[in-house]
């Protein structure tokens, strides 16, 4: 299967800190990559770099065989990046419409199908349409904020801790929006809950102390049971 | 009670004035999170472009338009030359618009000569209306309608544009609204050139309020401006014109009834606020 992203020895530092210090990562077209890791591993760091959010110090990012990673976050947005933050990066004094309208590139036919699509996806943001983003609950705000990144015709959807605070009945509705997500773009899910990323990730990549550990198919992983206790602290 | 109409409608057309400094900064403090002590400087600009220019045209239309202009042109200049180099730091954006806060105040006196100039108001709004025992002063109304129209005009453009909504999306999260692949630095200067020619503008309307311009005004105002977008919230519009209206009011009753506390009343509304409400009354963001 094609990379459609591919990392090799990025490190990225946060003011004098050295937060990445060689992570190789790649995420396969169609596929659904997860990052997992402890916390402070780096996960995050690894999605904002991507991302332009926190530039890499040195390595290579290539998306779609282009080295991205000297562009601004906007560019790299434009090139097909789309980005759905930990604290999900809603617009709360926004309305759920105007949060949408923020992130339509045009008026054209594709991107109101698209909308379509996400407000069938996600019924409660048509439902909810001119209250504002702040008043919405965490699942909602989860689901506006993965529409909004699909809106913009994202081939790459990077989606940080989906679940985080969220109930599990809500968390098995964003395991279906995942599902139903991949049939349309490529994502790289970062999740500290292990259920969660072994029912939607085809493969897994382990970040420890900044550092790529492993990688492979989530269904070895799920397996080991040595892996897990190790860099995840379950099992 | 005649009185007291004059001293409200003298508040408010101060107020006003202002909220059209304040309406420039406020927007560039809530998106750009920049402290531009310069922001006064502007206005004196635009004061003493617009005197200069209703000397030479006698037209007041192409007074108001040579101030934005000036507003405009400095705007382009201060973001890309002084502000740029130093987004993300607020100590050195401090010193550094302190400095070119000075420079554009020396700069007045080389350009225009050190001595106050003399400020008319054209003639369609010189005199006054008299309603009963009620004298209003046409030039005040000016500015108070003026002041209005801008607020609104400027609320049409953040509600009902995408440029506007892109600024309020902005003021909430830059990060994200560069995630949703837009050009956030290019906003930045567009706010930043918009509020600059805003307080050009503001200062143009001030010169024949006030009679004379001089060069050390713009410092005055700027310091009532920052007062007033801490009161009113960073970021939020109708915050500053609440906050305008309030310092506007406060400080022409006080120099009626208490003269010795019209330049303290400002400094202990804001305060008060801080005390109370250290986000502002109609913070944008907490």
């Amino acid at each position: 299967m094609a990379n459609l992203l591919e990392m090799r020895n990025v490190h990225t530092y946060i003011g004098e800190y050295h937060i990445l210090q060689g992570v190789d990562f790649t995420a396969s077209a169609g596929q659904v990559s997860v990052l997992l890791g402890r916390n402070g591993a780096g996960k995050t760091t690894t999605l904002k770099t991507i991302m332009g959010l926190h530039p890499a110090k040195s390595g290579t990012i290539l998306f779609e065989g282009k080295p991205i990673e000297k562009l601004s976050t906007h560019k790299i947005a434009r090139s097909g990046l789309g980005y759905v933050p930990e604290d999900q990066g809603i617009f709360s004094t926004l309305t759920v419409e105007e949060n949408i309208r923020v992130a339509m590139r045009d008026q054209s036919d594709a991107t109101a199908k698209r909308i379509n699509y996400v407000l069938e996806l996600f019924p409660d943001l048509k439902k909810f349409w001119k209250k504002n983003g702040g008043n919405l609950s965490g699942g909602q705000k989860q689901m506006l904020s993965m529409a909004r990144a699909f809106i913009q015709d994202s081939r790459l959807l990077l989606i940080d801790e989906p679940s985080k605070g969220l109930a599990p009945v809500v968390i098995g509705k964003v395991i279906e929006a995942i599902h139903e997500l991949k049939k349309q773009s490529t994502i790289v899910l970062v999740e500290q809950n292990f259920r969660m990323a072994s029912k939607v990730g085809d493969t897994f990549t382990l970040i420890d102390d900044g550092r790529t550990v492993h990688t492979g198919e989530m269904g070895y992983l799920i397996e080991n049971e040595e892996m897990k206790r190790k860099y995840l602290g379950i099992g | 009670m005649e009185l007291l109409i004059n001293i409200f409608v003298n508040g408010l057309a101060t107020g006003m004035l202002i909220f059209l400094l304040a309406a420039g900064l406020t927007l560039i403090f809530g998106l750009m999170d920049v402290l531009n002590f310069a922001h006064g400087g502007l206005f004196v600009w635009g004061a003493f472009a617009a005197v200069w220019t209703y000397t030479a045209t006698d037209s007041f239309m192409l007074a108001i338009l040579g101030a934005l202009l000036t507003g405009v042109v400095l705007g382009f200049v201060t973001e890309k030359l002084i502000i740029a180099p130093v987004y993300g730091n607020h100590v050195q954006q401090i010193l550094i618009t302190l400095g070119f806060m000075l420079v554009l105040t020396e700069m007045i006196k080389v350009v225009f000569g050190p001595n106050q100039l003399a400020a008319g108001v054209p003639s369609y709004l010189a005199g006054s209306f008299e309603i009963g025992d009620v004298i209003l002063i046409k030039y005040r109304l000016f500015i108070i309608v003026t002041g209005f129209v801008v607020f609104a005009l400027i609320q049409f453009i953040l509600k009902r544009t995408k440029i506007g909504l892109i600024v309020r999306a902005g003021v909430l999260n830059k990060d994200m609204v560069q995630a949703l692949g837009i050009h956030i630095k290019k906003v930045f200067l567009y706010t930043f050139i918009a509020g600059a020619a805003l307080a050009a503008f503001g200062g143009a309307l001030m010169a024949p309020y006030s009679g004379v311009v001089y060069a050390e005004m713009g410092l005055e105002f700027g310091i009532l401006a920052f007062i007033v977008v801490v009161i009113g919230g960073m970021g939020s519009l109708p915050g500053s014109l609440f906050a305008a209206i309030l310092v506007g009011l406060a400080g022409s009753f006080m120099a009626y009834y208490v003269p010795d506390l019209s330049l303290a009343v400002n400094m202990i509304l804001m305060a008060i606020v801080l005390i109370f409400r250290p986000q502002g009354l109609f913070a944008a963001r907490g």
